[in-house]
């Protein structure tokens, strides 16, 4: 049995295996199966596992895929990979870069510093090539796997076809050994923006498409271009309607070029026409390798509901949008960082199943957010109509000049993490003068702590647990309710300015009651166990 | 509660509507257009408001 293969491989790190569940006449039935080996599907996979949930990953290759594709990492997936133990390697092979600029045809219109605010354990963003981002979690996997880890991968295990009941699903998996079946409590599918399991489901995924292409291609050169992301909106080598420099570790470069959706796609690809781009932009006497590139076209959208059933969808297989903004892999990350402790208390009895229902509220909210921010610079550097190419140009000459304009300026707002201001599991904002962005629903802020980071210090990877967090308050050494045990961590903000200045506001002390994926659930100026207890019960769908 | 100012709020009316049309005399149609883009985004800055600019676009949509 042969099985096409998608995109070449970077990394064969798991070669196909017969596994004995190949031979049984009954399908072998597992928790949680996931469904892909990307970065959100190891990522989901990691996070369940740590928590002892066996995990059986799924992937019709056998390894890493090629080709740099997603490279800008925000500062909340390196702190969701911390929290999984391996959040270090990634950021320190990555490049930071503070310094953009931006061009408008031979001009440049202003330069920028997103001047990081200090106090953090991570940066605001690095660069990193995608091959490099996935191994750094796969070698953790495999490392933990060795000491046991209940986390198994099979490559080339190909799903052909699922089923589901009440309980479960089953699903039909191609190998090169032929057909088998397996039995699943739980599937996340993590199998991308053309998503088989979608379409197996028979699930929509609507939205916009743009019509535009681009070029994009990595390149190795030895040029003296500083660390600094650089924007031109109409360069001016005519290579493409934008273009976009950014830098990568190992001397290498991501340029993308804007260029059109009547193209002759076989023609463009050609190695001879991309080195002609990248000359044009790059200048005819600088040197080069020619690493990778690829032509992408892109849509906006989101399938209406996370997950049908006992599937659950997450990542680009969930929701897709520009490229603009880094919002793809960074947003699928915050994905399994909201998923894997609901899916883990449901699984321990905790939680019933209408806790999934809040997934769904909570991405789809935040893919709403990445949606309309990435469309609204897809707008800008791809004005629709006259009028809007009008008024772009209009923003781009003030700029220049005024710094007023500048706001108005959009080649991608940049990814934050998302806050889930309505969200039915917050409980009331309870802290008189508590700082605005640490209210419910807000992801915590990383802070100075000690030697270390605060973020170290709220919730283990190993364990779907909440943390009461008290500041300067009096809390009990321990607190539990609804079958739930709280982690109790008590701090002081009297000699740091940063931990009270983001969590104190004006208040002289507080109680949080924070999730396991860090977000905030509920806050007071003092402990009050009654109002705890209700605020968990809340916090894990007691109210739903 | 309204914010927008709709009522006559300026002297010199005729002064001020002399200055609009002269700044664009000479200029081609496609320079007018580029002027009165830059215009009106200056002029949204210094509103500096949303609720204004929106019961702005409900006037000028008549």
């Amino acid at each position: 049995m042969t099985m096409q293969e998608r995109y070449p491989l970077a990394y064969k790190s798991y070669p196909y295996a017969k596994s004995p569940d190949q031979d049984l006449d009954t399908p072998v039935r597992h928790p949680v199966v996931v469904v892909g080996g990307g970065p959100i599907g190891m990522a989901m996979a990691l996070d369940m596992a740590l928590k002892g949930t066996k995990v059986l990953v799924l992937d019709d290759h056998e390894g890493i895929g090629m080709g740099s594709r997603a490279i800008c990492f925000a500062k909340r997936p390196l702190e969701i990979l911390d929290r999984l133990g391996c959040g270090d390697p990634v950021a320190e092979k990555g490049v930071v870069w503070n310094v953009g600029k931006v061009f408008h045809g031979e001009e440049q219109v202003y330069e920028f510093n997103l001047l990081p605010e200090t106090g953090h354990k991570y940066p605001a963003f690095i660069n990193l090539q995608q091959p490099y981002f996935e191994k750094f979690i796969l070698d953790h996997v495999m490392a933990l796997q060795a000491q046991g880890l209940p986390l198994e991968i099979r490559g080339k295990n190909r799903v052909d076809a699922v089923e589901q009941d009440a309980d479960g699903a089953t699903l039909t998996v191609m190998t090169p050994d032929g057909p088998y079946q397996i039995a699943a409590d739980w599937v996340v599918a993590c199998d991308g923006a053309s998503s088989p399991m979608r379409d197996m489901l028979g699930l929509g995924f609507e939205g916009e498409v743009f019509k535009d292409s681009f070029l994009i291609a990595d390149v190795r050169m030895k040029a003296d271009f500083p660390t600094e992301r650089w924007f031109w909106f109409d360069p001016p080598s005519g290579a493409g309607a934008s273009q976009l420099l950014h830098k990568q570790p190992d001397d290498v470069w991501r340029i993308d070029f804007q260029i059109g959706w009547d193209i002759d796609r076989k023609e463009e690809m050609k190695e001879e026409n991309v080195r002609h781009r990248v000359a044009q932009m790059i200048g005819a006497d600088v040197e080069f390798d020619l690493v990778w590139s690829s032509i992408y076209t892109f849509q906006c959208r989101r399938m209406t509901q996370f997950h049908k059933g006992r599937v659950i969808f997450a990542g680009d297989a969930a929701h897709q949008v520009s490229p603009f903004g880094a919002r793809g892999a960074n947003s699928g990350l915050q994905d399994t960082d909201n998923l894997a402790w609901k899916l883990q208390m449901i699984l321990d009895g905790t939680a019933t199943a209408a806790l999934l229902e809040t997934y769904d509220e909570e991405r789809i909210h935040g893919a709403k957010e990445n949606i309309l921010n990435s469309t609204r610079a897809t707008d800008f550097i791809t004005p629709k109509s006259e009028i809007s190419h009008l008024f772009r140009d209009a923003v781009l000459d003030l700029a220049s000049t005024h710094a007023f304009a500048r706001p108005f300026v959009n080649s991608g707002r940049l990814s934050v993490p998302c806050t889930y201001d309505d969200s039915r599991l917050n409980t009331d904002d309870a802290l008189e003068g508590g700082a605005a962005r640490t209210r419910p629903g807000s992801p915590c802020p990383d802070a100075p702590l000690g030697d270390g980071y605060l973020l170290n210090a709220l919730g283990a990877a190993t364990n779907a647990r909440f943390q009461i967090v008290a500041i300067d308050a009096p809390v009990p050494d321990a607190f539990a309710a609804h079958g739930v045990e709280c982690d109790v961590v008590q701090l002081s903000a009297k000699d740091n300015e940063t931990l009270r200045e983001r969590y104190l506001g004006d208040a002289s002390s507080a109680v949080y009651l924070i999730r396991p994926d860090q977000h905030v659930a509920a806050r007071w100026n003092a402990w009050d166990a009654a109002g705890a207890s209700a605020a968990l019960g809340r916090a894990i769908g007691k109210e739903l | 509660m309204a914010k927008l100012i709709t009522t006559q709020n300026m002297p010199g009316a005729d002064d001020v509507y002399a200055m609009l049309i002269d700044a664009h005399d000479g200029k081609s149609k496609a320079d007018s257009d580029a002027f009165n883009a830059r215009l009106i985004l200056t002029l949204i800055n210094h509103i500096g408001d949303a609720d204004i600019i929106a019961e702005a676009l409900a006037v000028a949509e008549g």
